[in-house]
C-alpha cells in the first residue's frame, strides 16, 4: 500500500538516527515519518473518549496481523472481556489472537474486593508480570492502558511515579516498543495528569476531540519524538469500521500520474469546449448559483460513464434520492436502471449527519469497495456548512488526493451564494486543487434570465474561452453559441455591442483606463 | 465445641528488599503472638515465580492475601501498620468473639505447611 512504501522510503533516511516501528495505522506512520521509535515508550495522551485505547489496540492488532509481532496489552481500567468486546466492534478478532498466543491481555484492573494498604510497597508484582509475559509470548509491542488508572488505584503518588519510571526503564532494557495512554483534563492544557510526561517525555502523541462549529472533530498531534523527525500540527482522524484512519494531508505528495486520456462529459458540445473532454484523472468543479444546471452536468457525467459500462458513484448532500431520481428522469436519464445494472451507486447523506473526517472516510470506503472510474459530489459546498475553513480545505484535499491516487475522475459542484454576477470561487479554497473549472451563471438579457456556461480553467489543455448560452431542455443540456454581441457577462449585467470593431476599440480604451 | 478456623495465607514479596523483610518479620510476629489457630503460610517471591503473581493478579509487593477463611482479603505494604493487618485478617474480630479463649493450642508452630515456593525471604 501507499503507507508502507512511504514508511520504507523514510525509514531509509533516518537509519542513522532512531529506528522506527511501523504502526500499520492508516496515515499514522506518515505523520511520524515511519512509525514509533523502536524500543522506546511513547505516551498517548488525550481527554476522555479521544480514542487512546483504540489507538493502542490498533497498534497491537496491526503488529500481529501485518508484522507477526506478538503483543501484550496491560489493562488497568477495563476487564479483558470488555476489551475483547470493544475490539470486536472494529472487526478485530482479538479472541483468536489470544488463543493463538499472539496477544496477551494482562489484567491489572482493580480488585473488586478492594485492598487495604498497610505500609510502604512497590509495584514489583506488576513489573515482573509484564516482564514474564513479554518473555513468554516473545512480545515486540506492549500497550499500557492507562498510566492514569495506576495512580487512581493507589494514593501514594510518589511511589507510583517511581514505579512507573522503573517499569519504563525495564521495558527499554528489554527492547519492546511501548505505547502508554494517559488522561488529560483540557484539550489544550498540561500534557497529562499527575505530571506523567515528566518521566515519559521522549515521545508524546496527543489525541483531541474538539467541538468545532457544533461538530466534533478528532485530531492527532505528534508533540515530540526525541531524536527523530515527524510532521507537526494537528491532523484529523476518524475511528471507522476498521480502526483509526489519520489523514496526513500535507504528506500527500503531488506525484500523481497525469493522464492524457480524455473522457466525455456526456455533453458533446462541452467536450468540444474542453478541447476533447475532461482528462481521465482530473478533478472538475462546476460552480454556480442554485438552478444553473450543476446537478444536470453531474447527471450527464455519470450517465456517460454508465453508457460505456464503467462504474460511477454519486455522493449527494443536497437532495434526497427520490429528488435526484426525479430530476434525472426529467432530463431523460434513468438512474434506477443504472443502479440495477450495478453501474451506479448513489449515497445520500445530510452534511450535518457526521463530521467531515467521517464523511471522508465513508467516501473512501465506498470507493474502495465499489471501485468506480468516476465519482461525483453534489455539492461540495453543502459540506462546508458549519465547519471551519481549514477543516473544509483538509477535507477537499483529502478527497481530491484520494481520487487522484485511485485515478478516478471527480466531478464536484459548488453552489455559489450570489445569483448574479461574479462570485469568488477562490473563497471556497477549492479552486487551486481542481484541474477544470466550469462556471455556470445567470445572465440578464433582454429582460430574461439566461444561463451562461464558461470553461473558466482547464489545466494542461486548450479550451474554449467563450461564454456560451446554456439551455436546459427535456433532453438535457444544450449549449449554444457564445454571447458574441455582449460583454461584461461575468458581471451579470451585459452590454450589447454594436460592431466588432467598436467593441475591440472600446475594450482597448477601457483597459488603458483601468490601468491608469 | 467451636471449630477452630484454618487460615491459609500467601505473602508475595519481591526478593530480599527491606519491604519484603519487614513484611515477613511483622507477619511472623503477629502469627506468633496474636494468632491462635491453625494456619498455612506460603511465601512467594515474584522475581522467581512471576507466573504465580500472574495467576493471582498481584500488582504490589509485598501483598498479603488471606485465602481462607473467606472472604479473600488483600493487604498491601510492608505490614508496618499492625492494626490494619489485624483488621484485614479479621484477627481482631476473632479475638473479641472468641469466648473459648482457653484452648491454648501450641501457638508456636511457625509454618506448619511450608511449601517449596517459600524460598528467598525465608531467612534474613
Amino acid at each position: 500500500m501507499q503507507e508502507s512504501s512511504l514508511a520504507n522510503s523514510q525509514g531509509g533516511t533516518s537509519q542513522m538516527q532512531v529506528q522506527k516501528l511501523p504502526t500499520g495505522i492508516e496515515g499514522f506512520d506518515d505523520i511520524c515519518h515511519g512509525g514509533l521509535p523502536i524500543g522506546r515508550s511513547t505516551l498517548i495522551s488525550g481527554t476522555s473518549g479521544t480514542g487512546k485505547t483504540v489507538l493502542s489496540l490498533n497498534f497491537l492488532h496491526n503488529g500481529i496481523r501485518q508484522f507477526n509481532e506478538p503483543g501484550i496489552f496491560v489493562t488497568f481500567e477495563e476487564s479483558p472481556l470488555d476489551i475483547l468486546r470493544n475490539a470486536a466492534s472494529f472487526g478485530w478478532n482479538l479472541q483468536e489472537m489470544v488463543e493463538q498466543d499472539k496477544l496477551f491481555l494482562l489484567d491489572a484492573s482493580p480488585d473488586p474486593e478492594g485492598q487495604d494498604v498497610a505500609g510502604s510497597f512497590d509495584l514489583s508484582g506488576l513489573i515482573e508480570r509484564i516482564n514474564y509475559a513479554i518473555r513468554k509470548y516473545k512480545a515486540k509491542r506492549v500497550a499500557i492502558d492507562s498510566i492514569t488508572a495506576v495512580f487512581q488505584q493507589y494514593d501514594a503518588v510518589s511511589v507510583v511515579r517511581r514505579e512507573i519510571f522503573r517499569l519504563i526503564a525495564r521495558l527499554k532494557e528489554i527492547g519492546v516498543t511501548t505505547v502508554m495512554t494517559t488522561e488529560r483534563i483540557d484539550e489544550y492544557g498540561p500534557i497529562a495528569r499527575y505530571g506523567v510526561e515528566e518521566f515519559v517525555s521522549d515521545n508524546v502523541v496527543i489525541l483531541r476531540n474538539v467541538l468545532e462549529g457544533e461538530r466534533r472533530r478528532r485530531t492527532v498531534e505528534i508533540l515530540k519524538l526525541r531524536g527523530t523527525t515527524h510532521m507537526k500540527g494537528e491532523f484529523p482522524f476518524t475511528m471507522g469500521r476498521h480502526g483509526m484512519s489519520i489523514f496526513p494531508l500535507g504528506a500527500m505528495r503531488l506525484t500523481q500520474r497525469s493522464s492524457n486520456v480524455r473522457l466525455s462529459s456526456g455533453v458533446p458540445r462541452l467536450d468540444e469546449m474542453c478541447g476533447g473532454g475532461f482528462f481521465k484523472d482530473s478533478i472538475i468543479l462546476a460552480t454556480g448559483a442554485t438552478g444553473t444546471g450543476k446537478t444536470l452536468l453531474v447527471s450527464k457525467f455519470i450517465e456517460d460513464a454508465c453508457r460505456s459500462k464503467e462504474r460511477a458513484i454519486l455522493f449527494a448532500y443536497e437532495e434526497s434520492r427520490a429528488q435526484l431520481l426525479r430530476n434525472a428522469t426529467s432530463w431523460g436519464i434513468d438512474f434506477e436502471q443504472m443502479e440495477q445494472d450495478g453501474l451506479l451507486k448513489i449515497i445520500c447523506a445530510y452534511p450535518e449527519s457526521t463530521g467531515l473526517e467521517d464523511h471522508l472516510q465513508i467516501i473512501k470506503t465506498e470507493i474502495s469497495e465499489f471501485k468506480p472510474s468516476r465519482m461525483a459530489i453534489d455539492s461540495l459546498s453543502a459540506l462546508a456548512r458549519g465547519v471551519s475553513h481549514n477543516a473544509f480545505r483538509q477535507f477537499v484535499i483529502g478527497v481530491t488526493g484520494y481520487a487522484k491516487q485511485e485515478e478516478i475522475a471527480g466531478f464536484f459542484t459548488n453552489t455559489s451564494e450570489e445569483f448574479m454576477g461574479s462570485h469568488s470561487i477562490t473563497d471556497s479554497h477549492i479552486s487551486t486543487i481542481t484541474d477544470t473549472i466550469l462556471m455556470l451563471q445567470y445572465v440578464e438579457i433582454r429582460g430574461e434570465m439566461a444561463r451562461a456556461l464558461n470553461v473558466f480553467k482547464m489545466r494542461g489543455s486548450w479550451h474554449d474561452k467563450g461564454i456560451r448560452e446554456f439551455i436546459i431542455t427535456s433532453n438535457g443540456p444544450e449549449i449554444k453559441d457564445s454571447f458574441a454581441n455582449f460583454e461584461r457577462i461575468i458581471s451579470g449585467v451585459p452590454h450589447r455591442i454594436t460592431s466588432d470593431e467598436r467593441s475591440e476599440l472600446s475594450r482597448i480604451v477601457r483597459s488603458v483606463e483601468s490601468e491608469g | 465445641m467451636t471449630q477452630r478456623k484454618t487460615y491459609i495465607l500467601k505473602l508475595y514479596v519481591a526478593g530480599n528488599t527491606p519491604n519484603s523483610m519487614r513484611a515477613l518479620k511483622t507477619l511472623r510476629n503477629i502469627l506468633e503472638t496474636e494468632f491462635r489457630g491453625i494456619y498455612a503460610l506460603k511465601v512467594i517471591d515474584v522475581l522467581k515465580n512471576p507466573q504465580l503473581a500472574e495467576e493471582d493478579k498481584i500488582l504490589a509487593t509485598p501483598t498479603l492475601a488471606k485465602i481462607l477463611p473467606p472472604p479473600v482479603r488483600r493487604i498491601i505494604g510492608d505490614l508496618s501498620d499492625r492494626e490494619r493487618v489485624l483488621i484485614g485478617l479479621d484477627l481482631l474480630y476473632e479475638e473479641l468473639n472468641e469466648e473459648t479463649f482457653g484452648y491454648q493450642d501450641d501457638p508456636m508452630l511457625p509454618e506448619p505447611s511450608v511449601t517449596p515456593s517459600d524460598t528467598a525471604a525465608d531467612d534474613p
